[in-house]
């Protein structure tokens, strides 16, 4: 039967596994709004769930008294977020459609987890916020549309849940559609789609519900596979942060010195005239590769070695720039800082921090003002900021960081703070401007 | 040179690939002693294919090392070794053996050659002064792992608190650990097992010969093929059978379990995973099966 060049099914599935684009996306909302069922109800209905799967989850249901399979237990798989019926960390989970891959982050509701849901949503291209169709928007929901938005996740769905809860009335869905629309224009929300749903039932998940004759938008399947994400990087400012400088010290190699780093910006090719900071050095990018490849052109997220004209002096926390088009080193930084410790941050605090592949410390100059995630107030007597709080804070570094404003650029406005003690990440910084 | 990018777009398959890459590059700047944990399977040559990439052309800045369980296919043993003198890295081989000499584990004739890896590695881990061991889990595997950062803090006693795990932000990875601690670093934790072996189609990597369809010997207990061998022989009323079978995961030939299959190339596998209604894990491993959490259990206690 095989004859000359016939695809086989495994070719084909290769070949799609291989050319899906990537989509990320994070669940966000109050504990019990129904995120991990679903997500549960996604992997289900999408027939990504294997048969040992389902069963264990079944009998586990089975043996708890349930009425129904609780499809929450196929994301929380910790024993203590099985004994309590909540997500305590977020869980990663993947599926594929033909087109598309999805890296699933089910982050928990409960606010004590905030820096959970901080770390799942902090990579996503797109934030499905899950609100309880009896509830409609808590001080939780909104908290976690102001971290989506701070952390400018450029995509947005607002899934309202449990629908069959009330009888899948119409003006239950206007009504906390016209109260969130009015809270997001507040907020950086490039891209907002509200979708009715029973993620216990179905409904609207993958399958389009007979219950909402009145709803003419997308599934949530629907739009997950078709929303437009490759827009969303930034391909002209070119930025790329050594991590590593490759000199192999062999015969074979004695002169080889490359600069390996992912590219965070911007594109780079040879030819290309380029600065390197914080010296101010210039070369020209003599080479582009890709392990033992030569290649054009490199642009983000590529993981990539560049080889320089010159011998110009580069190392670990260097950044490769445009001369026309860099940024300023600067040792003064405005951002707003997701708190994630129980010992609040203040003034005159010093920190570890690290900024691409940059580390040094950080003493905090002032808290300017802390974030009400209700009302958006800026409360500038705060003075402080405690656990799971949001707030712009000035710093001063010991080193210079070679950053961007977030809003320009998610990987080289981004830093954490880390405490010099513990070694914990205790804080998540999105960068205003160099002040 | 290659301009395949006119779009500048990047396949998923080339994103995992540039973000496994990150991460090696990242510990290998920021750890004073990393080593990569080498089983053998085809997700740990999967890693040494990444990190091949990410230091290229200089050798691997850092060992492999690997908890010699002597009960390894002997298929595995060959694929590792030609590994080893391709890429001119070092071995270190822990074996079960030595380190129950040494006290790291107590051979109380119960626990499996298997749960036996966890006391010889971590012994590994601190007689070198291993600060970061990379290890080749994928959070698809299994539900206490999809929880797991991907760099993953041990304390002292190279224990896994999953109920306090730092936040991990954005590619910011945080690699801090006090004296004694270590971190576990998962540079494949967003491939899936299609990913890899989709990977390992376009790399044409080599993998051990038993991933593939091949005549076995095997004796059916608790609804796994085991093949037979001096410790696997039939007891009660088993019989064996001659079959066409390949593995899924290569670990201790005592607890690892093949499928019958027909797929003799990487293709043919992709095709049989594709369709799959079985997880990896469920179909082959004997050990996962104890309890529900009894993935999280070994963990905490240092499992990879
Ligand atoms: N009737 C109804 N019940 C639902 C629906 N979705 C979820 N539930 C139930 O709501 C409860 C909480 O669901 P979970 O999925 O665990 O909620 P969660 O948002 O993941 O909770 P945390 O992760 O702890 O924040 C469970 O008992 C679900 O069965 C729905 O659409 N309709
Ligand atoms: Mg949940």
């Amino acid at each position: 039967m095989a004859d000359e060049k016939t695809t086989t099914v495994g070719e084909e599935a290769a070949a799609v596994t291989e050319n899906a684009d990537l989509l990320r996306f994070a669940t966000a909302g109050s504990v019990d709004d129904g995120k991990s069922t679903l997500i549960g109800r996604l992997l289900l209905d999408s027939k990504s769930i294997f048969e040992d799967q389902l069963e264990a989850v079944e009998s586990t249901s089975q043996s708890k008294g349930y009425d129904y399979t609780d499809l929450a237990l196929l994301t929380d798989g910790l024993r203590s977020e099985r004994e309590q019926g909540i997500t305590i960390d977020v869980a990663y989970r993947y599926f594929a459609t033909p087109n598309r891959k999805f890296i699933i982050a089910d982050t928990p509701g409960h606010i004590q987890y905030t820096r959970n849901m901080v770390t799942g949503a902090s990579t996503a291209d797109l934030g499905l916020v899950l609100v309880d169709a009896r509830q409609g928007l808590t001080e939780q929901s909104r908290r976690h549309a102001v971290l989506l938005s701070l952390l400018r996740v450029p995509h947005l769905v607002l899934a309202i849940n449990k629908m069959d809860l009330v009888d899948w009335d119409e003006s239950v869905y206007e009504k906390i559609h016209r109260e969130f629309t009015t809270f997001a224009t507040k907020l950086n929300i490039p891209d907002l789609e509200v979708i009715p749903i029973s993620a216990l039932q179905g409904d609207n998940v993958v399958n389009r519900s007979e219950n909402t004759p009145w709803y003419s938008g997308p599934t949530l399947m629907h739009h997950l596979e078709h929303v437009h994400v490759a827009s969303d990087r930034d391909l002209v400012d070119t930025r790329f942060p050594v991590q590593f400088v490759i000199r192999p010290k062999s015969d074979q190699y004695h002169d080889f010195r490359g600069y390996a780093g992912q590219v965070a910006g911007g594109v780079l090719k040879k030819g290309d005239e380029v600065v390197v900071l914080p010296s101010g050095m210039t070369s020209t990018i003599s080479k582009v590769e890709l392990f033992d490849t030569e290649i054009a052109e490199a642009f983000p997220p590529m993981s990539v070695t560049i080889h320089l004209e010159d011998d110009v002096d580069v190392s670990r926390g260097d950044m490769i720039a445009r001369p026309k088009n860099a940024p300023k080193p600067s040792q003064d930084i405005d951002a707003m800082i997701c708190w994630m410790t129980n010992e609040p941050l203040k003034p005159r605090q010093k920190l570890a921090i690290k900024h691409t592949t940059r580390t040094g410390r950080a003493m905090v100059k002032d808290i300017q003002y802390r974030l009400d995630v209700n009302s958006l107030h800026r409360d500038q007597e705060a003075g402080e900021l405690a656990l799971n709080e949001i707030g712009r804070v000035q710093l001063r570094t010991t080193v210079p960081l070679l950053c961007d404003p977030y809003s320009k650029n998610r990987t080289t406005g981004s830093f954490i703070l880390i405490d010099e003690a513990t070694g914990v990440t205790v804080g998540a910084g999105m960068i205003n401007s160099g002040a | 040179m290659t301009n395949t990018h006119v779009d500048y777009q990047l396949s998923q398959l080339d994103q995992l690939e540039a973000e496994s890459i990150h991460i090696f590059r990242e510990v290998a700047a920021e750890f004073e002693k990393p080593v990569l944990m080498f089983s053998g399977g085809k997700d740990s040559i999967v890693m040494l294919r990444l990190a091949e990439k990410a230091f290229f052309p200089a050798k691997l800045p850092f060992p492999l090392l690997q908890v010699d369980t002597g009960l390894d296919f002997d298929e595995v043993l060959s694929t590792r070794d030609s590994w080893v003198e391709r890429l001119g890295a070092r071995m270190i081989v822990a074996t079960i053996d030595e380190a129950i000499k040494a006290g790291h584990v107590v051979d109380d004739g119960k626990t499996s050659r298997n749960r036996m890896q966890i006391g010889t590695l971590l012994g590994a881990i601190e007689e070198n002064g291993f600060t970061a061991a990379f290890g080749g889990g994928r959070r698809d595997e299994e539900k206490a792992r999809a929880k797991e950062r991907v760099y993953s803090h041990r304390d002292d006693f190279g224990q896994w608190d999953p109920k306090n795990q730092r936040p991990e932000l954005w590619s910011l990875y945080n690699g801090r650990i006090h004296a004694g601690e270590h971190m576990r670093i998962f540079p494949l934790s967003n491939w899936t097992e299609l990913d890899i072996w989709s990977y390992i189609h376009r790399e044409q990597i080599e993998i051990p010969s038993i991933y593939f369809a091949h005549e076995r010997e095997v004796i059916e207990r608790d609804g796994m093929l085991l093949s037979v061998g001096p410790e696997i022989q039939p007891k009660g009323g088993e019989k064996i059978e001659r079959k066409l079978v390949r593995f899924r995961t290569v670990g201790d030939r005592t607890q690892t379990g093949c499928v019958e299959s027909e797929a003799s190339d990487t293709a043919a596998i992709i095709e049989e995973i594709a369709v799959a209604r079985v997880t990896e894990r469920g179909a082959t491993r004997g050990d996962d099966r104890f309890s529900e959490a009894a993935m999280e259990d070994r963990k905490k206690e240092g499992y990879f």
